[in-house]
């Protein structure tokens, strides 16, 4: 359970607000943090006191588990690959765990292929290599959005605007290839599925791209398209879906929020003066996290009620990374209790509690 | 990532080391010290910065840049920036390249950094385009060689998505990244800490397309407006000014990218290494460079037809001082264990020797240099010859 101070509305100075969150103490990584969308993932691992993070630098993947009485950290790193090649320097695009009902799976998305490693990052069970064209062309190719779908679907997105679905069984490497989505013509930016934990949602995954498209999608054997929401001209650099509610954040600093299957738009935050890099959900407790290149992570108070068709969004608390452009913000948990954030050229995963 | 960024980057950086090597040049004739003033005349200052634009904005450059491509490694890129540099009848040693090197990196780090959007970076290579232009205005035929490379520059960036745009921007904070060469300009305009990053500004006007945030809207199913409220957004945003233009010329509106080194002494110059950070930077990964091949072409064309001054021979020239000695340490104090500046001479001679030919360039200079590093053949033979000019 959690309590929060509501803070002094319409106050200009953010100072004065009453605190909701307190900084803790940093955890200190390897190498930095590139200028990248969502380079930050989190994995909680409830049964051991842990909490895994990684933080992608380049070509590398910095991963700590850190334990939950804070006495112990530990540290790992991984590469990407290339080929026949074990270590490569390719860049690396994205790391995202996925969790699934039976396993959770380290994702990375580089601009050779996609690698897939046990949740620990200790042994890799899949590696997929993306087409390259045979002459270089001006356009880049690479992998980045990473989703786990329902009970046995990893999703990723290609530069070419490719959706490609995993089919991953419950234990093993045998995870094969089993449908490419061909829907969107710009670079993937985000994906991400339905994270309330309800079954009766129609609305599985959505999946955005450079110009801001979003399509919405359900599982399946074969994917079916529910709806597509153009874009304005903007990238849509980072979304989230919660009970059916696609929450998506936008190179222009705004959040919007579209009801997944009807495209109705239902609310528009003029959120961040910088190109937002990061939003993330507590599913239990329905807070949003949003973080940008401004220096800024807010906190906001999402209610959605399917039935009634509301969707109500509030504000509650700001903080500032000085001198920092963020490129990474997720909550710890799942009520939103905690939130670790991370910053271009900082070595650093900043972490904050509730007061 | 990107395959279009280096064009940009050659650009930029040659803006940088023009506006400095031009106030430098310029802090020659002013100098005090009657022995070392006027050698180096208005003519031979404008002659220097005429032989590296005409080489910077040559078409066989440009195309060879524009060809799609990854950035070239740092080791590279300086390799190709010296070879701008000592176009002309001007050379630098290595500590004054090195010197320059940090300087331009941290300059364009700045500005990349501080770009509201990512389309804004072409209006800061506008601004050093624009700049480059006005220091050759007397050269017509260098001027219409800039408009032209120019036009090129518009029609390949414009057309580009913000998504493509600020991939770019990523790729080039992806090479700038760990970074933090302290400069006693921007320590003392107060646009870097003393930790060497950069101030970030949370006031000020939002980018052409952004709103001011503390805005939420609600909306009904007709796309109607039905509801706002506000929110304590932090920071002290105003709305975006006018847009700058992207034509050939025109008022870019942001002042990034603009010659910060006009009024400035030499001291302002100075740089200081923080640490561990940039030497780990600065350390090229040690696996095989792939793009080795293509810098090399690249550099060959530079060097081909160009005339060779032999640093074997250099007591003919004489020494001017380019950035001032450490003697007097007027004040920006930097950490204990920082290796202190140096004299950084230009040795610079107007006799010069034609030489041509590879061979022999690569014969005169083999006897200093090190013993490269790594699988020796002939192509990382010329990049650590080329590294020791």
């Amino acid at each position: 359970k959690f309590l929060y101070n509501k803070p002094l509305s319409h106050h200009p100075n953010f100072n004065e607000m009453a605190k909701m969150y307190h900084k803790e103490k940093s955890i200190q990584i390897k190498s930095s943090a590139s200028a990248l969308y969502n380079n930050l993932s989190v994995l909680r691992i409830a049964p051991r006191c842990l909490t895994y993070f990684t933080v992608v630098h380049a070509n590398v993947v910095n991963m700590v588990s850190a334990s939950w009485d804070g006495l112990n950290y530990s540290h790992r790193q991984l590469q990407s690959k290339e080929g026949n090649v074990a270590t490569s320097s390719s860049l690396i695009m994205q790391a995202a765990w996925c969790v699934l009902p039976s396993r959770d799976l380290l994702v990375l998305t580089s601009q050779k292929g996609i690698q897939m490693y046990e949740s620990d990052g200790s042994i890799m069970v899949y590696w997929h290599a993306l087409e390259t064209p045979e002459t270089p062309t001006a356009q880049a190719v690479f992998a980045r959005g990473i989703a786990a779908v329902r009970e046995k679907y990893i999703c990723v997105g290609v530069s070419s605007g490719s959706v490609l679905v995993f089919d991953v069984p419950s234990k093993g490497s045998n995870i094969t290839l089993s449908e490419v989505l061909e829907e969107h013509t710009e670079a993937i930016t985000d994906m991400a599925s339905e994270c309330s934990g309800s079954m009766e949602c129609i609305a599985d995954l959505v999946s955005a791209d450079d110009s801001g498209l979003l399509c919405v999608w359900k599982s399946g054997g074969d994917f079916q398209l529910l709806n597509k929401i153009p874009g304005f001209d903007t990238s849509c650099s980072s979304l989230k879906l919660w009970k059916g509610t696609v929450i998506a954040g936008y190179g222009t600093g705004q959040i919007r929020l579209y009801e997944g299957v009807t495209g109705i738009l239902h609310a528009e935050v003029n959120a961040h003066a910088r190109w937002i890099y990061s939003l993330d959900i507590a599913p239990f407790t329905g807070l949003l996290l949003s973080a940008a290149e401004d220096s800024l992570v807010r906190v906001w108070h999402l209610t959605i009620t399917p039935e009634t068709n509301s969707v109500e969004i509030e504000h509650l608390y700001n903080e500032c990374v000085t001198d920092t452009q963020i490129c990474g913000a997720k909550f710890c948990d799942g009520d939103g209790y905690a939130f670790a954030v991370t910053g271009y050229d900082l070595s650093e995963i900043i972490r904050y509690t509730q007061a | 990532m990107s395959l279009r960024t280096l064009p940009l980057l050659v650009i930029n950086m040659g803006g940088e080391m023009l506006y400095i090597l031009d106030q430098r040049l310029r802090a020659q004739n002013e100098t005090d010290d009657k022995a070392l003033r006027g050698f180096w005349s208005e003519e031979d200052r404008k002659r220097v910065l005429n032989d590296i634009v005409r080489t910077m904005f040559s078409k066989a450059f440009l195309e060879e840049l524009m060809k799609p491509q990854d950035l070239y490694s740092h080791k590279a890129l300086r390799c190709v920036l010296t070879r701008l540099a000592h176009t002309s009848i001007m050379r630098l040693n290595p500590a004054s390249m090195d010197r320059l090197y940090d300087l331009m990196t941290m300059a364009l780090k700045h500005q990349i950094l501080l770009c509201p959007r990512p389309r804004d970076f072409l209006l800061i290579s506008f601004n050093h385009i624009d700049a480059i232009r006005e220091m050759v205005t007397d050269s017509p035929s260098l001027v219409n060689q800039i408009n032209d490379a120019q036009r090129q520059i518009i029609e390949m960036y414009t057309p580009l998505s913000d998504g493509e745009l600020q991939l770019m921007r990523q790729t080039l904070l992806a090479l700038f990244q760990d970074f933090h060469i302290r400069v006693s300009i921007f320590l003392k305009e107060k646009i870097q800490n003393p930790d060497g990053r950069f101030v970030l500004s949370t006031s000020g006007p939002v980018p052409h397309g952004s709103e001011v945030p503390g805005l939420i809207r609600w909306f009904n199913s007709r796309g109607r407006e039905v509801r706002r409220r506000e929110f304590p957004s932090g920071g002290c945003y105003t709305s975006a000014v006018r847009e700058g233009s992207f034509d050939i010329s025109g008022d870019r509106v942001t002042r990034l990218g603009k010659n910060k080194y006009s009024a400035t002494s030499a001291e302002d110059t100075r740089t200081s290494d923080t640490s561990k950070n940039t030497s780990k930077a600065k350390q090229e990964s040690v696996g095989p460079n792939p793009l080795a091949k293509e810098e090399l072409n690249l550099l060959a064309k530079l060097m081909g037809g160009m005339e060779v001054w032999s640093l074997a021979q250099a007591d003919t020239g004489i020494r001017v001082n380019l950035f001032p000695t450490d003697e007097d340490d007027g004040g920006i104090s930097v950490g204990t264990d920082e290796p202190s500046f140096g004299v950084i001479n230009i040795q610079a001679t107007k006799d010069h020797q034609a030489n041509t030919e590879l061979t022999r360039i690569a014969a005169e200079f083999t006897e200093q240099q090190d013993q490269p590093e790594g699988p020796s053949n002939k192509g990382d033979d010329l990049l650590a010859m080329m590294d020791d000019l």
